[in-house]
């Protein structure tokens, strides 16, 4: 990797004239979607916009033909939908043998997928095969206009204290996973009309070795990524019991309960509640963050919640520099008083 | 017997890594280099089916010479061979570039110590951070890919057949397919164990195995270094904190605050886009 500071110049890039459109990779599971693939066709459309090219999504599963009206209600021109029992549940070799065909056919100028589990494992694999290069879990997309066209993907770098955007331009597609919770979805606009292309999946069960003998649910497991309203609670909360303050809030409030890494390392509340750089990143319409300073690696995975309020008792704590609305004082008094205030005004 | 390869990075210690508050850059002196510690619970686990099945550890790195340290380290655990693989020609190498090379290397080691069944990377690396080099390996190796692994529940010899959970956001897959495969690790996986006084008397003595670009007699110098590399960083820079300027209240009663933030929430569209008020309006009704 080099530094260059001077912008880029489409004279030290080749013709790529033939590669147009960006295209989404839509992520479900037992034909519900991630809601990252959503965020992301709501940027792809930005930057297809701004590019003057189509926006594209790809479906794949097995009975997931609703999921193809859906990416055009959320922003695609063009859906191509691969439906298909071998694509049941997720598997490297299938998906990526549908998404390379596709990309190899259709030559989009970017390819976004989701920076989950199954879009890494599948990104990772694809850039490899096409080969080009893959920015990984990028938090700004934006492209330079025509003539040079650039992806400019930018990461968090080194525990979040740096960004970095990268580019690529000797190769194409230009790839990028991107994290969940940073992009804006669009809402459904049932009006918007677009096409539907099945395509086929060459891939037969027999070539395939991996079996998928299970899925263990976890119970446990908040979904954080979709929750409206995050009640989170840090360090402040002094132990595993006040963490049920938190929940009568979030309950009378119809939201979840999070945390911050130091309430986690603790041992007061399960990983899966972890908000920030190495938990999740959420995007709620409300965060109340309650005990928790605001470190950097923590704000990372929730200052594009639509509303930030914060409860803490030092009036210098970082989190209030995010907070549209702040109460300085004793969690202990404050939390149950505004559970109390809800429920008045929700009439519970 | 199976050959089990480990894929171990060298990395600083990125959380000990500062920015210069006056010229906004990394400060990287007196950073520490340390294994990638995911990559320590791949090479632990692969100690244990050696431990359990019997089994031959080969670790491997990609980077400067002073990363002779971690393989010493790994060594120490109770690898059996390790290889450095070192030449400035592979420097400013992204995850392609690096797969490539990682691949050519343990391509050369099934070679050399027999053919490879398990190969496993870590999650992702301190540094890099992309967790794209393992995928990256299995696609140019055709290795079945088992990323996020959690648990490895058993290997079947005979059948030649490995069953692993791997994490998934919202559950646990359990998955079961061929050898050759590579996995990555994730920290769940397992509990690192200490170095064995043997282990440490072996690793003070040990060299590894040094190869350069020169030793791949059919490496592709066009896809190595930053000549291979796709990707380009163009800039870095600190992210500022966009300033709310929100409104922030002190020294009220517990009433009062809370009678506050309810005002300015309701003052929102949240109770509407949230359906707050719905059941309000039943009640009343
Ligand atoms: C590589 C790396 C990754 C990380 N990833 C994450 C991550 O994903 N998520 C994350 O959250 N952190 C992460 N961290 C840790 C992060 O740097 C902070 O240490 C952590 O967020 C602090 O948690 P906290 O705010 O709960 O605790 P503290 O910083 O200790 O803050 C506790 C707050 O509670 C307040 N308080 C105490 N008592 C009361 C009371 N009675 N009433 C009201 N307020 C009270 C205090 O004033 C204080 O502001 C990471 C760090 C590193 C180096
Ligand atoms: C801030 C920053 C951002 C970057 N962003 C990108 C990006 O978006 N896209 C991109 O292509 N490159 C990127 N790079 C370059 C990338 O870090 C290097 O290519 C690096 O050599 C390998 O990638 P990784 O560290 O992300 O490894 P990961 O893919 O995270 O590593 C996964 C596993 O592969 C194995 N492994 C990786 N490297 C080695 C090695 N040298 N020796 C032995 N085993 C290894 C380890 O088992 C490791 O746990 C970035 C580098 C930096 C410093």
């Amino acid at each position: 990797m080099t530094v260059k500071k001077k912008a880029a110049q489409p004279n030290d890039m080749p013709d790529w004239s033939e590669y147009r459109g960006v295209l989404v990779v839509v992520e479900q599971r037992d034909g519900v979607a991630k809601s990252v693939s959503w965020q992301l066709l709501g940027i792809g459309r930005k930057l297809a916009e701004k590019l003057e090219v189509e926006t594209i999504a790809l479906v794949m599963g097995h009975g997931v033909g609703h999921l193809a009206e859906e990416a055009i209600q959320r922003g695609a021109d063009k859906v191509y939908i691969c439906d298909d029992p071998v694509l049941s549940v997720y598997r490297t070799r299938p998906y990526s043998r549908v998404c390379l065909q596709l990309i190899r056919d259709i030559k989009p100028e970017i390819v976004l997928m989701g920076a989950t589990y199954t879009g890494r494992d599948l990104a990772g694999a694809i850039a490899t095969h096409l080969p080009t290069g893959l920015t990984a879990d990028t938090t700004q997309l934006d492209v330079e206009p025509h003539p040079s066209r650039l992806l400019l993907a930018s990461r968090p770098a080194f525990s979040e204290k740096m960004v970095a955007t990268i580019l690529c331009k000797q190769y194409r597609p230009q790839m990028a996973t991107a994290r969940a919770g940073v992009f804006e979805a669009l809402p459904r606009d049932p009006s918007r009309k677009g096409e539907i292309i099945p395509i086929t999946c060459e891939m037969k069960e027999e070539e395939i070795a991996a079996r998928v003998l299970d899925f263990i649910q976890d119970e446990k497991r908040v979904n954080l990524e979709d929750a409206d309203v995050i009640v989170a609670g840090g360090r402040g909360l002094g132990g595993p019991g006040p963490f049920r303050l938190l929940k009568e809030l979030a309950d009378a409030l119809g939201g979840v309960v999070g945390a911050s890494r130091a309430a986690v390392d603790a041992g007061w509340i399960g990983h899966e509640h972890q908000v920030g750089q190495t938990g999740h990143t959420v995007r709620p319409k409300l965060y109340i963050a309650v005990g928790i300073s605001g470190a950097v690696q923590h704000l990372v995975g929730m200052q594009n919640a639509d509303v930030i309020v914060a409860i803490n008792k030092d009036p210098d704590a970082p989190i209030f520099k995010v907070a549209h609305f702040g109460v300085v004082g004793d969690l202990f008094q404050i939390v149950p008083a505004l559970t109390e205030e809800v429920k008045k005004r929700r009439g519970l | 017997m199976l050959h089990i390869v480990c894929c171990v990075k060298q990395v600083p210690d990125s959380r000990e890594i500062r920015i210069d508050p006056k010229t906004n850059t990394l400060i990287r002196q007196g950073v520490p280099a340390i294994a990638n510690f995911y990559d320590m619970h791949g090479l632990e686990e692969a100690l244990r089916i050696k431990d359990q099945y019997g089994a031959r550890i080969t670790v491997v790195c990609m980077g400067p010479p002073p990363a002779e340290k971690t393989l010493k380290q790994c060594i120490s655990l109770g690898a059996d061979e390790a290889v450095l693989v070192t030449d400035r020609r592979f420097a400013g190498a992204d995850t392609l570039a690096t797969s490539y090379v990682l691949a050519k290397a343990i391509q050369k080691i099934g070679e050399e110590w027999g053919p490879v069944d398990l190969v496993f990377c870590g999650k992702q690396t301190l540094d890099g951070d992309t967790g794209q080099v393992g995928p990256g390996i299995a696609c140019r190796l055709d290795l079945e890919q088992l990323t996020y692994v959690e648990k490895v529940v058993g290997i079947d010899l005979e059948k030649r057949t490995i069953t692993v959970h791997r994490h998934l956001e919202d559950g646990v897959e359990v998955v079961e397919t061929r050898l050759p495969a590579l996995l990555t690790a994730l920290k769940e996986l397992n509990k690192v164990r200490r170095a064995s006084m043997p282990g440490m008397l072996r690793a003070a003595r040990f060299k590894p195995v040094i190869w350069t670009v020169d030793d791949f007699p059919d490496m592709d110098k066009k896809q190595i270094g930053l000549k291979g590399s796709p990707t380009i960083v163009a800039k870095t820079w600190v992210p500022e904190q966009k300033p709310v300027n929100g409104e922030v209240v002190k020294d009220q009663s517990p009433q009062e605050a809370a009678a506050f933030l309810a005002d300015r929430l309701w003052s929102t569209d949240l109770p509407d886009k949230l359906g707050w008020n719905q059941q309000s309006e039943e009640v009343s009704a």
